[in-house]
C-alpha cells in the first residue's frame, strides 16, 4: 500500500493543508460546469462560497467528496487523492462530512439511527458506543430529547441540526455545508446558523456554500465569489464586503445585501 | 367595496381566542346508516340494489354448501338424491374420505409422517419471519433459507443413511406439492428480484445486459413455455442420467419467472427513493452494498411492498399451471379424484373445486392480511 516514506511527506502536508484543488474542469455534456478551479484550504479554515445559482458552488462542493467526478484536475482532500479508486474515495468520505440543502435524513431510521448508522457500520464502533456519541453530538447540537422520533416529526430547522449531529459522529476534519439553511423557514434559520457558528469556533475546517452573509461576515477567513463556473474573487471578509474588487463580485453584492 | 366597510381595516386582538375541543360526531348508528348509505337518492338506490342482490344470492350459496350438505358416507350413494333428500347441496362426504390424497398425494402412507414434519418446520420458519418482534430474526432468516431447505430436502426425498426411505418426486402431490413450488418461487424470487433490479440500474455495461436480457426474455415468455422449457427442452441438452429431477426442474422455471417479475416490481421501488438518500449515504462514507442494503432497499421496499405482494399471490396460484409438465399438485389432485365413478354425482366436480377455491382463498387472503399489517407498522413509524 504506501511506504513510510510516503506518510510521513503524507502527515506533513496533513498538518496544514486540508483541501487542495488543481486545474479543476467539469463539463455536463457540452456544459462547462466548472472552469479552472485552483483553491487551496488550510487545516482550521473557514471558507465561505457564495454567487449567484448556477454559478458552480454546490458542483464544486460536491467534487471534494466525489458526489461529483470531473474530467481534468487534481483534488487532494487530507492528504488522499481522489481518484476512481473506491477505497480511496471511501477513506476520503470518512474524513468529510457533508450536509445538504434538504437534509437528506434516512426517514425509515429514528434520529439516534440516523446518527449511529455511519459510526456502526463504517467506523465498526459497538452499537452502545456509537449511541452514546451520538448522544453527545445530539446534546450539543440542542436536540437530545428528539432521539427516538422519527425525522417526519421534526421541525425544518431540527432536520438540519441532527443532520449536522449525523455528520458530526463520524469525527470529520472537515465539513462541507451545501446551502444549509435555503430551504428553512425564516424563523429557523437562526439555530442552524448558531450551531454552525459554534461548531466554526472549535476549529474544523469549514466550507460552506451559503447566501447568509451576515454569517460569512462574522465567521468566515475566507470567501470565494464564484460565477459561470469559475471563481472570480477570493478575499477575506472584510475587504469582500467592503471594498470588492472585480466588477461582477460588486454587482452580486449589490443585489443581496441591498 | 361596500360590504367590506362594514369589517375593520386594522385590527388588533385584544384577548386570546379560547382553545376548543372539536365538536362531537353527530348521531350514533342511525347517523352513520344515514351519513353512509342513505345520503343521497342515487346512494339510497345503490344500497338497496346491493341489499337485493344480497338477498337474492347468498341464501341459496348458503344452503347449498352448508344446510343441504352431505357431511358423512363412504360413496356416491350418500350424495344422490333419495326420497329423505330429495335436493343434496355439496357432497363434503367426497372431500373427506379424499382428504389425505389432496394432501399428500400418492406419498406412501406409512411415511406420511415425515410430510407432517415437513408441514410443521416450514409454519415454524414461517411465523419466526413473519412475526415482525420475534426475538432473533437473523437466526430465523438462517434457519429459513438454510437449514430449512436442506432438512426438507432429507426429510421429503429420504436419506438411507439416517434410515429415511427415498420417496421420488413422482409421487409427491397434492398441497404438498402446491406448498413446496409456492414456497420456493417467493423464497428464491425476492431475493433475485433485488439483485436483478440492481443488476438492470448497474453502471456495468456487461452486468446491466444480462439482467435487462434476462428479466426482459423470462417477462416476454408464458409460464406454461417457461415450464415447458425447464422440462422438455432441458433434457435435450443434459443426457437424462444427469437431468435434474422433474420437479426441480419445474421449480427453477418458476422461480425464474416469478425472479423477472419482482425485478420489475423492486425497481419500481427503488426508483420512488430520491436519488439524495443515495448521496447521503455515500458522503457518510457507506460503502455501496451497505448503502444498499442499510438505506436504499428498505425503503423500496416498503413503497412497493403492496405489489411485492401481488406478486406472491399471483405465484401462489400460478402454481397451478405445473400440472402441464405432469406434476401432481393440489388442483390436478382434485381432478384426478372427481374422476373416481365412485363418488360420481350431480355435485361431485362442484364441491371438488369449492374445496379448491376455499383453499387457495384462504392462503392468499391470509397473506394480503398480513401484507395489511405490515404496511400498517411501518407507516406508523414513518408519519407524524
Amino acid at each position: 500500500m504506501e511506504n513510510p516514506s510516503d506518510r510521513t511527506s503524507a502527515d506533513a502536508v496533513r498538518s496544514e493543508i486540508a483541501v487542495e484543488i488543481v486545474d479543476l474542469h467539469k463539463w455536463y455534456g457540452e456544459f462547462h460546469a466548472l472552469r479552472d478551479i485552483n483553491l487551496t484550504v488550510a487545516r482550521g479554515e473557514r471558507i465561505v462560497i457564495c454567487g449567484p445559482s448556477g454559478g458552480g458552488k454546490s458542483t464544486l462542493l460536491r467534487c471534494i467528496n466525489r458526489l461529483e467526478d470531473w474530467q481534468r484536475g487534481r483534488v487532494v482532500v487530507d492528504g488522499i487523492e481522489l481518484t476512481d479508486d473506491p477505497k480511496q474515495i471511501e477513506a476520503v468520505r470518512r474524513d468529510v462530512g457533508m450536509v445538504f440543502q434538504q437534509f437528506n435524513l434516512f426517514p425509515h431510521l429514528t434520529v439516534l439511527e440516523n446518527c449511529t448508522l455511519a459510526p456502526i457500520w463504517v467506523r465498526r464502533m459497538p452499537k452502545k458506543d456509537a449511541e452514546e456519541l451520538a448522544m453527545r453530538y445530539l446534546t450539543r447540537v440542542k436536540i437530545p430529547e428528539q432521539a427516538q422520533k422519527y425525522p417526519a416529526r421534526l421541525s425544518g430547522g431540527q432536520q438540519q441540526r441532527v443532520a449536522i449531529a449525523r455528520a458530526l459522529c463520524m469525527n470529520p476534519n472537515i465539513m462541507l455545508f451545501d446551502e444549509p439553511t435555503s430551504a428553512l423557514d425564516p424563523e429557523m434559520v437562526k439555530e442552524v446558523l448558531d450551531t454552525m457558528v459554534e461548531l466554526a469556533s472549535d476549529g474544523i475546517t469549514m466550507l460552506v456554500v451559503s447566501h447568509e452573509m451576515g454569517f460569512a461576515r462574522q465567521v468566515s477567513d475566507r470567501v470565494i465569489f464564484m460565477a459561470e463556473g469559475q471563481i472570480v474573487e477570493i478575499n477575506e471578509p472584510k475587504d469582500f464586503f467592503d471594498s470588492p474588487q472585480h466588477e461582477r463580485t460588486r454587482l452580486f453584492l449589490q443585489q443581496v445585501l441591498r | 367595496m361596500a360590504a367590506l366597510s362594514d369589517s375593520p381595516l386594522v385590527f388588533l386582538r385584544q384577548a386570546p381566542a379560547q382553545r376548543l375541543s372539536p365538536p362531537a360526531p353527530r348521531g350514533g348508528a342511525f347517523g352513520w346508516l344515514r351519513a353512509n348509505l342513505f345520503s343521497s337518492p342515487g346512494n339510497i338506490a345503490l344500497t338497496l340494489l346491493c341489499g337485493l342482490f344480497v338477498a337474492w344470492a347468498v341464501p341459496p350459496v348458503l344452503r347449498f354448501f352448508l344446510i343441504d350438505a352431505v357431511w358423512s358416507g363412504s360413496d356416491r350413494a350418500a350424495c344422490l338424491a333419495s326420497p329423505q333428500m330429495p335436493r343434496p347441496g355439496a357432497c363434503w362426504a367426497f372431500v373427506r374420505v379424499w382428504f389425505s390424497y389432496f394432501v399428500y398425494g400418492f406419498y406412501p402412507i406409512g411415511q406420511r409422517w415425515r410430510v407432517d414434519l415437513f408441514f410443521m418446520a416450514l409454519a415454524f420458519g414461517v411465523a419466526w419471519l413473519a412475526w415482525l418482534s420475534a426475538p432473533r430474526r437473523g437466526t430465523g432468516a438462517v434457519y429459513f433459507f438454510v437449514v430449512l431447505p436442506i432438512l426438507s430436502i432429507i426429510l421429503l426425498n429420504g436419506a438411507p443413511l439416517v434410515g429415511l426411505v427415498r420417496v421420488p418426486t413422482s409421487l409427491w402431490g397434492g398441497i404438498l406439492v402446491t406448498v413446496i413450488v409456492a414456497t420456493v418461487g417467493i423464497a428464491v424470487s425476492l431475493p433475485l428480484g433485488i439483485i436483478l433490479a440492481l443488476g438492470r440500474r448497474s453502471k456495468i455495461p456487461v452486468v446491466r445486459l444480462f439482467a435487462v436480457t434476462f428479466i426482459e426474455f423470462v417477462r416476454g415468455v408464458p409460464l406454461i413455455t417457461v415450464l415447458f422449457m425447464a422440462s422438455v427442452m432441458l433434457p435435450l441438452f443434459v443426457p437424462e442420467r444427469f437431468a435434474p429431477d422433474k420437479l426441480l426442474r419445474a421449480l427453477i422455471g418458476v422461480a425464474l419467472f416469478a425472479s423477472a417479475y419482482m425485478a420489475e416490481v423492486v425497481r419500481g421501488g427503488l426508483l420512488a427513493i430520491p436519488p439524495a438518500q443515495f448521496e447521503a449515504a455515500q458522503a457518510l462514507g457507506l460503502p455501496y452494498w451497505r448503502t444498499i442494503a442499510l438505506v436504499i432497499l428498505p425503503q423500496a421496499l416498503r413503497v412497493t411492498l403492496p405489489n411485492i405482494v401481488n406478486i406472491f399471490i399471483a405465484l401462489f396460484k400460478d402454481t397451478t399451471l405445473v400440472f402441464v409438465v405432469g406434476i401432481f399438485d393440489f388442483l390436478h389432485a382434485i381432478e384426478a379424484a372427481r374422476a373416481d365413478p365412485k363418488w360420481a354425482t350431480p355435485n361431485t366436480s362442484v364441491t371438488g373445486y369449492a374445496f379448491a377455491a376455499l383453499f387457495y382463498f384462504v392462503c392468499c387472503y391470509g397473506m394480503s392480511r398480513y401484507a395489511r399489517r405490515v404496511e400498517a407498522r411501518l407507516a406508523r413509524a414513518h408519519r407524524r
